[in-house]
């Protein structure tokens, strides 16, 4: 049986991330962890985050999982989602600035101010709900996974990698945005599969048999 | 192409089963929660909200399970309202698997509620609800005003200058209801939604009187709503969300189909 450890670094609630990987793959262990072993152990990690950057970086480096996330980077499938997914570029812009894992070279960023829809209304930050994720390229993660598909979003800041390569897909909000990230055996995602019903389970479902191989 | 308006069924839920009443008389079993959850999910919908009506606090725990056992199935948003007045209700609830929570009158009573449960869980969880009626008089520029306690009790504060303090104090999203229009099936106040969609800067949810599908599109389209919320159109299978939705996609609503 392979196992997958979604890390436990006490930003709150996994249990939706739990429950959908079990309900997407349901012959995989799934483990909810922060200890640096059991991580190193399994044969695939789920980095999730959610709030803000400042208090996830803090978390990280007080249990040391910063830098066994960096490892991980190195050896395994690894999917970052929402604010895991931020925190594997170098740099973001929230909190006045904070220094990140650098996995990606690349910043993070808030949406413009004072954009608008084609119809002129104002856009509402955060970007929250339902929106269409444009594959750039074939990948194991988008297998099975109609292009433009709609995905659950909510978030005010979002990825600008600095090698456009590593881009997997883009949203538009009103402008294309770095919304999935690929480089070697990492993936990130902006969204929530988690969140996001059957496309979601089975992005899921893509990384629990994903052997780190584009 | 781009972001999808949402629909979001509403289940009223009062000691473990689901309820919607007319005007707050007249409640009607509409059953299973989590039976009902199952079905909104196949049919399409965006997200669905809890509104927690158990008026006792022993039986307050009711909520926690039907959220548990809907989010262990149901993969979209949900958000659970209702008696969240303490920093540890919504720890609670984020924990048995909800995404978002809703804060009514502890937020009226306490606006300092909202700040420190934004910092603490993050905006993007933190929905503030916010009950309003129109004050003004016929011929006069619309007016309303924040109540309590079901729509009984004015609070006079203008609902616009509220909503705005709310987003500035950390909400991530609003949910407005018109308490003129709730259960009357007469649609949205639609003066009301657009005057605080155009107000503030995070997504606003209307809610409050829909009865057919065009009030739900003309809630987005004359109501500048981001979502909108129903209950009774969809518990009792008047109209399936799916049907909602073709109906808000044949009048030019992008929506996930």
């Amino acid at each position: 049986m392979s196992t997958v450890a979604v890390i436990d670094y006490g930003m709150g609630n996994l249990h939706s991330i739990v429950k959908a990987l079990q309900h997407a793959a349901p012959e995989v262990d799934v483990v909810c962890v922060s200890d640096a072993d059991t991580i190193l152990g399994a044969d695939r990690v789920v980095f999730p985050g959610v709030g803000a950057i400042r208090d996830c970086m803090q978390a990280l480096k007080q249990s040391g999982l910063d830098a066994v996330i960096q490892q991980v980077a190195n050896t395994k499938p690894l999917l970052g989602i929402c604010l895991g997914m931020q925190a594997l570029l170098t740099d973001s812009e929230e909190n006045n600035g904070i220094q990140c894992l650098d996995v990606v070279a690349g910043h993070v960023v808030h949406f413009a101010e004072a954009l608008t829809d084609g119809d002129g209304n104002a856009l509402k930050i955060p970007h929250m709900g339902w929106n269409q994720v444009h594959q750039l390229h074939p990948h194991p993660l988008w297998e099975n996974i109609p292009q433009d598909s709609r995905f659950y979003f909510v978030h005010s800041y979002y990825a600008q990698p600095d090698d456009a390569a590593a881009i997997a897909a883009t949203t538009q909000y009103p402008n294309a945005f770095t919304c999935a990230l690929a480089q070697d055996n990492v993936f990130a995602v902006q969204f929530h599969p988690e969140k996001s019903q059957a496309v979601g389970l089975q992005l899921l479902n893509n990384f629990l048999h994903w052997d780190g191989h584009v | 192409m781009s972001l999808a308006k949402r629909i979001i069924p509403c289940l009223d839920v009062d000691n473990g089963r689901v309820v919607k009443g007319v005007k707050f008389v007249d409640i009607r079993d509409a059953g299973d929660p989590v039976e009902i959850a199952r079905r909104y999910d196949r049919e399409g919908a965006d997200e669905i909200t809890f509104l927690d009506i158990t008026a006792t606090h022993d039986n307050r725990d009711t909520i926690v399970h039907v959220v548990e056992q809907v989010a262990s199935e149901v993969f979209i948003p949900l958000t659970v309202g209702g008696g969240i007045r303490t920093l540890d209700d919504i720890r609670r609830m984020l924990n048995a698997g909800a995404d978002k929570v809703g804060i009514n009158s502890a937020a009226v009573f306490n606006p300092d509620f909202v700040r420190e449960a934004a910092e603490r869980f993050g905006s993007q969880c933190i929905v503030v609800a916010i009950d309003a009626k129109k004050v003004s008089s016929l011929g006069e520029p619309g007016r309303w005003e924040i109540f309590t306690h079901g729509g009984r009790k004015p609070t006079g504060i203008d609902a616009i200058a509220w909503a705005k303090k709310m987003v500035d104090y950390g909400a991530g999203e609003i949910l407005l209801t018109s308490m003129d229009r709730d259960g009357t099936r007469e649609g949205f106040d639609l003066p009301l939604t657009r005057a605080i969609s155009e107000a503030v800067t995070v997504p606003v949810i209307a809610s409050g009187g829909v009865g057919n599908l065009d009030h739900l599109a003309d809630g987005v389209i004359e109501g500048k709503a981001d979502a909108v919320l129903a209950a009774s159109i969809f518990h009792f299978a008047e109209y399936t969300i799916e049907q909602a939705k073709q109906h808000m996609a044949s009048r030019g609503i992008e929506v996930r189909l």
